[in-house]
């Protein structure tokens, strides 16, 4: 391996640590001195439009994550449950309720108070979590409407009129967002500024996207249930900054890198998997090692697509008209989110069937989320019966290791790859 | 003689099958698993050798499965029990291209093709709602014998409803229902039916394609094979091996390594330590 080829290799991790570094250590600091925070939720992004009032941004999904990874979200969870929530509401949104009750104090750093708090509709469960620090905090909340497609499973058409209404509704909730942001803050709209960062989301968008099809590459280059978190994490914490396009352009320069020299995310791949759902945090390596012990890789998941950041098949901001097309790309991403990715990603499914050479797909439920878990059903039945494609359905949950059960889940994908492999050899004979 | 064994460590029982060449079962043996699986393993593979009548030394290949499956410390390999209940159903009755397993703490429903390969399966939820625990409660709460359960359901003439999902509360609601005077054979097909109904469930996820065969201890049950028959409106194929499907699936891998083909027979191998370990 020669010395640039030893540089990259490893670089995007030591980088992405770097920035999730920098995120906690900007929120300490703004817990410290006050510097306006803004909350904000990972489906439906408003970063183009906070970065341009110099918000300190809190995405409370990453926090109550990465207490998980940390294997310390329990603490925070028996906090809400003793506060009185039940075991069945999110996960996330008990480990925030528990991360708040604890003064903000986190295993990576402190959050801060919010200034102000935006949600959109994209996830049910934002509304009321949304409430919980109005009423803790008594802060501003923003909720933005973004209306349902009605095209019955058609991806949102931009030149149909009912579009078009919806947008110029969604485009009205900026600007009111906008004055309000300028009264938390106390600065003035900058629309040169929003372009900007439109425009290295832009940049970052083309990036993502070049780095998922990277890995359609046999090897795959790296695995979408682990590399590809933190490429989500990233995407999401510094989106519409010059720093997330750095990132994804050398995340793309190592994988092309690891591509050259041969390198695989597992010494020998087997078996090509398209994830659709969440990860598991609790159990984030054992999840994956299970998959990985057969030679299996997650060479894409939906959950790339629905949470990492809007960046949805043809994601693009009209800089000649920042506002319209933020709304725009909203809705665009909202049909993808709470429907397209959940209820009608079949068509879109079986292409990355085909295009990522996918032998089977692994289903997660989680189970204090019905959001993320009620389509999964439709999707494995639709992709059993009309492609053909094998598929997994396991279940635990985001943060709740309550809600593991390793046995079961070990025992369910191991009958997986034996099926998986007893259908390529018979197709070898 | 050289022969193959098949041990099943099951959350309840562990079965163990000896199997000839000639894929004849020449021995069967079932003791409760207990809490020291390994020993329950060991004990259930012995009784089959002297069931078979044959001595260990003769043992070509084992193949432990089940939940218990890597306690099997002197088998060879594992396979699941999803792969071995399909693999043996097909062994009993050809044509079988459907299996309902109700086991301990799983329910499986498994879609299989001609040579008894797994094409799809689902299984219960992590709760054990609807498997054999849910019968070993009723058995609890109303102090009958396990083996008595089926046939006086099947004396029922007004079964009642159990609503809840939870074993546990079920055995509540068991004790609501004869509180109010319900009769015991009309509670219990209450309870039988509730287990049917969520078993065929995951049967319809798969696929219903006849002919179907139910495996596992619950299938020695008349009123469960009674009420399973007429959920899915014709016949059910069940074997007096039913129970023992799963050792029998696992010898008959066996089989085929020993016959042949290596381990290219098994229906996969993991390739590192963290699928074949025991879960930490």
């Amino acid at each position: 391996m020669t010395a640039q080829a030893q540089e990259l290799v490893g670089a995007t991790r030591k980088e992405s640590r770097r920035l999730l570094d920098g995120w906690w250590q900007a929120m300490t600091a703004a817990a410290g001195d006050g510097r306006p925070t803004a909350y904000v939720f990972v489906m439906g992004s408003f970063n183009e439009l906070l970065r341009v009032f110099d918000f300190v941004l809190n995405f409370p999904e990453i926090t109550a994550l990465q207490t998980a990874v940390r294997g310390q979200s329990g603490v925070y969870l028996q906090a809400a449950e003793d506060y009185g929530f039940s075991p069945d509401i999110c996960g996330y949104v008990k480990v925030d309720v528990g991360l708040q009750l604890k003064g903000g104090e986190h295993p990576h750093g402190r959050v801060p108070r919010p200034a102000l708090v935006l949600a959109t509709n994209m996830c049910n469960t934002y509304v009321k979590w949304a409430e919980f620090w109005e009423h803790h905090y008594g802060c501003p909340v923003f909720v933005l409407d973004l209306p349902a497609w009605r095209g019955a499973g058609a991806a949102p058409d931009p030149a149909d009129p009912a579009f078009q209404r919806d947008r110029r509704y969604v485009e009205g909730q900026l600007r009111e967002l906008i004055a309000l942001c300028e009264r938390v803050t106390g600065r003035r709209f900058d629309i040169d500024r929003l372009r900007e960062s439109m425009a290295e989301t832009n940049r970052m968008a083309a990036l993502y996207h070049e780095v998922l099809a990277l890995n359609r590459h046999r090897p795959a280059p790296f695995n979408a249930a682990r590399e590809g978190i933190t490429y989500q994490g990233i995407a999401n914490l510094y989106r519409g900054a010059p720093e997330g396009t750095r990132f994804f352009a050398l995340a793309r320069d190592e994988l092309r890198e690891r591509i050259r020299l041969g390198l695989g995310t597992v010494p020998d791949e087997r078996f090509r998997l398209l994830l659709a759902g969440t990860a598991c945090y609790t159990h984030f390596k054992r999840f994956v090692e299970l998959f990985e012990a057969w030679g299996g890789v997650f060479v894409l998941s939906t959950y790339m697509i629905f949470a990492g950041g809007g960046f949805v098949p043809g994601f693009g901001y009209d800089l000649t008209r920042p506002l319209e097309s933020l709304a725009e790309q909203m809705l665009q991403a909202a049909w993808w989110g709470f429907t397209g990715a959940m209820f009608y990603p079949q068509e879109w499914l079986a292409d990355a069937v085909r295009d990522w050479d996918v032998d089977g797909i692994c289903l997660h439920g989680v189970k204090s989320c019905r959001t993320t878990s009620t389509g999964l059903p439709d999707v494995r039945e639709w992709l059993r019966t009309q492609r053909d494609t094998p598929g997994l359905f396991i279940q635990s949950d985001l943060v709740d290791a309550r809600l593991w059960s390793d046995a079961q889940i070990k025992n369910r994908v191991d009958a997986f790859f034996e099926a998986l492999a007893a259908r390529k050899a018979g197709a070898g004979r | 003689m050289t022969v193959v064994a098949g041990v099943d460590v099951g959350s309840t029982q562990t079965k163990a099958v000896i199997l000839h060449p000639q894929r004849r079962i020449l021995g069967r043996a079932i003791v409760d698993t207990g809490a020291r699986l390994t020993d329950a393993a060991r004990r259930a593979f012995q009784l089959a050798l002297e069931d078979a009548d044959v001595s260990e030394r003769t043992v070509a290949y084992i193949v432990g499965t089940g939940y218990g499956r890597f306690r099997v410390e002197f088998g060879h390999t594992q396979v699941t029990e999803i792969s071995c209940h399909a693999r043996g159903a097909v062994f009993l009755f050809p044509r079988t291209r459907t299996v309902l397993d109700i086991g301990g703490q799983d329910t499986k429903a498994i879609r299989v093709g001609p040579e008894g390969q797994v094409l799809d399966f689902c299984m219960n939820d992590k709760c054990s709602a609807g498997t054999g625990r849910f019968l070993g409660a009723a058995s609890a709460a109303l102090e009958l014998p396990l083996g008595e359960l089926g046939p006086l359901a099947l004396t029922a003439r007004h079964p009642v409803a159990i609503t809840n999902t939870c074993t546990v509360f079920a055995e509540s609601e068991i004790l609501g229902w004869l509180a109010r005077g319900r009769r015991v054979e009309d509670v219990l097909m209450g309870v039988h039916a509730a287990i049917a109904s969520r078993s065929i469930s995951l049967v319809r996820r798969v696929g219903i394609e006849p002919e179907l065969t139910f495996t596992g201890g619950v299938a020695r049950n008349v009123a469960m094979v009674k009420l399973i028959g007429d959920l899915v409106g014709g016949p059910v194929n069940v074997s007096e091996e039913s129970h023992f499907c799963g050792a029998i699936g696992a010898a008959l891998f066996a089989l085929d390594h020993v016959l042949g083909a290596g381990a290219q027979a098994l229906p996969g191998v993991a390739t590192s330590a963290v699928a074949g370990g025991e879960a930490p």
